[in-house]
């Protein structure tokens, strides 16, 4: 399969994904993106060296992909995908930090490896909360939400254009690579010469349709000016989710909670 | 290239954010104050253009391997920069929340770094004065190639800066630019042909589209005076908002710079980091940032000879105590999320 069809395929499944209707799915946008926005403040924010303060953080997507019924595996795939660029930045700390830390039996741990074991921590936190967001919200919602929070709203309009558009154009792109591949010896690859002809020829078309839109919008009465629907009424379980949230994440911040439970478990055995 | 969130502090991705919503204002208001509506379909398609355009893989002759578009340069040529600043933020965050390339925080960063060096340094600074407003396809292809490499060699450095200033990776400065430049040269040259390659097949086939931007016709010309005053609001109150920060929430951020100055300081002091150690010392706005303080010394002084002291003695009780209430913890989340799983169905 080409790579850009199998991208739309996963687009298309959070789409799907954030169609649910489960009580993550129900909640105020809003609430959900300052709640993902802090969850990432909050976990960025500890020392390089810092493991067991991060593990507390595991509950906030393991109770969203819980509640809010999503699948586990499309998200750790892409997870996996994402992976190796930032591990392999992480993969040098354990050549530069020989510093001494802890002792496990006789193996002396240096700080290059408990801070690239954080780094890692850290991208599954960080990239399962971005996933997690935009399969528990969708893009529209989205959209109102960065507007509530004064985002410009050309800004705005841009991003659902764009998202609206990029389902219409991928579907054209596959086309037209299948294409090109088929009458080609060189795999999925585009060979130099058709470079500038084939993104070219879509590119042209690209402004032929936006024109095109920009024509039947106008015949709908469009005036420069368009207009997004705003859902925004802030129940009690917006109020009290946001708050659980916060208050969670300030406690597990700032207390060690796995230290806690271990010291609590030693004394009692 | 897309920066994660694992890789990057608060402060560093909060005044990036802080920069980039500055740059995106002032974008929006100048694309807003234009009276050409038709600009908001085509920034939507075209984004959707570029998004996809990514994805496609471009044999590199002679090697094998192949390389893609970033689109930021095309976009600045088809759209003038406002508009292509605001349609690359678009394009990366749809990457951000759906493919999970780059992170949230970080996204700022990226934005600055793909966006904002292509269509406010690349394009107005080498691409236009390169190519003028007749060019020729030599100096179109000039011109493009020209802007992508020297985009994409800002682009890298960018992320070198704000990777080491995060401090969460242990990368020297000089090992990390020397890892990231060539191979952006490399894709900064694939980038710049693939745009050049592009933009000379529109040339030829359809050239009333170049022209309409070349001529400043669609989009006011830019104003770098704008654009400088904007960043140094953004960098200013970022200043503010940060220190304000630092001081009510101590350990995070201050560890944070205090790792970028420890690292300074204990290097012998070549380049850059001396350069910046030294701009830190005289501009130090929190007292509280001393070095000397006991607990921060353990972060600061991480690469110190005095480092033994600092540390905690290895004390094979605490360590046991936490690897147990960390499996535990993991355990406590994962059965939460699992009993909660039945609730969601109900």
């Amino acid at each position: 399969m080409l790579k850009i069809e199998a991208n739309w395929i996963d687009l298309r499944y959070l789409d799907a994904l954030s169609n649910q209707n489960t009580f993550i799915h129900r909640l105020n946008p809003c609430v959900k993106l300052i709640a993902a926005l802090s969850f990432i403040i909050a976990v960025t924010s500890f020392s390089k060296y810092e493991i067991t303060g991060l593990l507390p953080f595991f509950l906030f997507p393991a109770v969203l992909l819980s509640l809010g019924n999503l699948p586990a595996a499309p998200i750790f795939k892409r997870l996996l995908l994402v992976a190796p660029f930032v591990l392999f930045i992480g993969i040098f700390n354990p050549l530069f930090d020989h510093t001494p830390i802890t002792k496990i039996s006789s193996i002396v741990i240096t700080g290059g490896w408990v801070s690239f074991f954080s780094i890692t921590i850290r991208l599954c936190l960080t990239i399962t909360t971005a996933l997690i967001l935009v399969a528990t919200t969708g893009i529209d919602a989205i959209g109102s939400a960065l507007l509530r929070i004064g985002v410009p709203k050309i800004i705005v309009v841009q991003l659902l254009f764009m998202y609206r558009y990029l389902h219409v154009l991928v579907e054209e792109f596959v086309r037209s690579t299948t294409a090109y591949s088929l009458r080609s010896f060189h795999g999925d690859g585009v060979q130099f010469r058709a470079w500038g002809s084939l993104l070219g020829q879509l590119l042209i078309r690209s402004i032929d349709r936006a024109n095109r839109v920009y024509q039947s919008m106008l015949c709908r009465g469009f005036d420069g000016e368009v207009r997004l629907m705003r859902t925004s009424t802030l129940t009690t379980s917006d109020i009290g989710y946001l708050t659980f949230w916060m208050v969670f994440f300030v406690l597990i911040r700032f207390f060690d909670v796995p230290e806690l439970l271990g010291k609590l478990l030693m004394g009692v055995f | 290239m897309h920066m994660a969130d694992a890789l990057i502090s608060p402060a560093v991705g909060g005044a990036m954010w802080a920069a980039t919503a500055g740059l995106a204002a002032y974008a929006a208001k100048k694309v807003q104050n234009d009276l050409d509506d038709r600009k908001i379909p085509l920034m939507g398609v075209l984004g959707a253009f570029v998004f996809a355009a990514q994805m496609i893989n471009f044999t590199i002759p002679g090697t094998g391997s192949s390389g893609h578009l970033g689109g930021g340069l095309l976009l600045a040529i088809l759209l003038g920069p406002q508009a292509a600043f605001l349609t690359i933020a678009s394009i990366l965050t749809i990457q951000a929340l759906f493919f999970a390339d780059g992170g949230i925080l970080a996204l700022g960063c990226n934005i600055f770094n793909m966006g904002f060096l292509a269509c406010f340094i690349g394009y107005p600074l080498i691409y236009k004065p390169l190519t003028g407003k007749n060019p020729s396809q030599g100096r179109l292809f000039i011109g493009s190639v020209l802007a992508a490499i020297i985009g994409l060699q800002l682009g890298a450095f960018g992320v070198v800066l704000e990777t080491v200033f995060s401090g969460v990776s242990e990368l020297p400065f000089s090992t990390f630019v020397l890892l990231m430049q060539p191979i952006h040269l490399a894709i900064g040259l694939v980038e710049g042909l693939v745009t050049a390659a592009i933009v000379m097949f529109i040339m030829k086939e359809s050239p009333e589209i170049l022209q309409k931007t070349a001529l400043g016709h669609s989009l006011g010309t830019i104003s770098i005076k704008g654009v400088l005053v904007t960043l140094l609001i953004a960098a200013m109150l970022t200043g503010g908002a940060l220190s304000w920060l630092a001081s009510s929430n101590p350990d995070g951020l201050e560890w944070s710079i205090a790792g970028v100055t420890g690292e300074a300081e204990l290097k012998a002091p070549e380049g850059i980091h001396s350069f910046f150690a030294e701009l830190q010392g005289k501009t130090a706005f929190l007292p509280d940032y001393n070095l000397k303080h006991p607990e921060k010394s353990i972060v600061a002084g991480a690469k110190a000879a005095e480092e033994k002291e600092a540390w905690p003695a290895v004390d094979s009780g605490t360590s046991f105590a936490g690897i147990l209430g960390s499996l535990l913890t993991l355990a406590l989340a994962y059965s939460i999320g699992k009993g909660l799983r039945r609730f969601a169905k109900g």
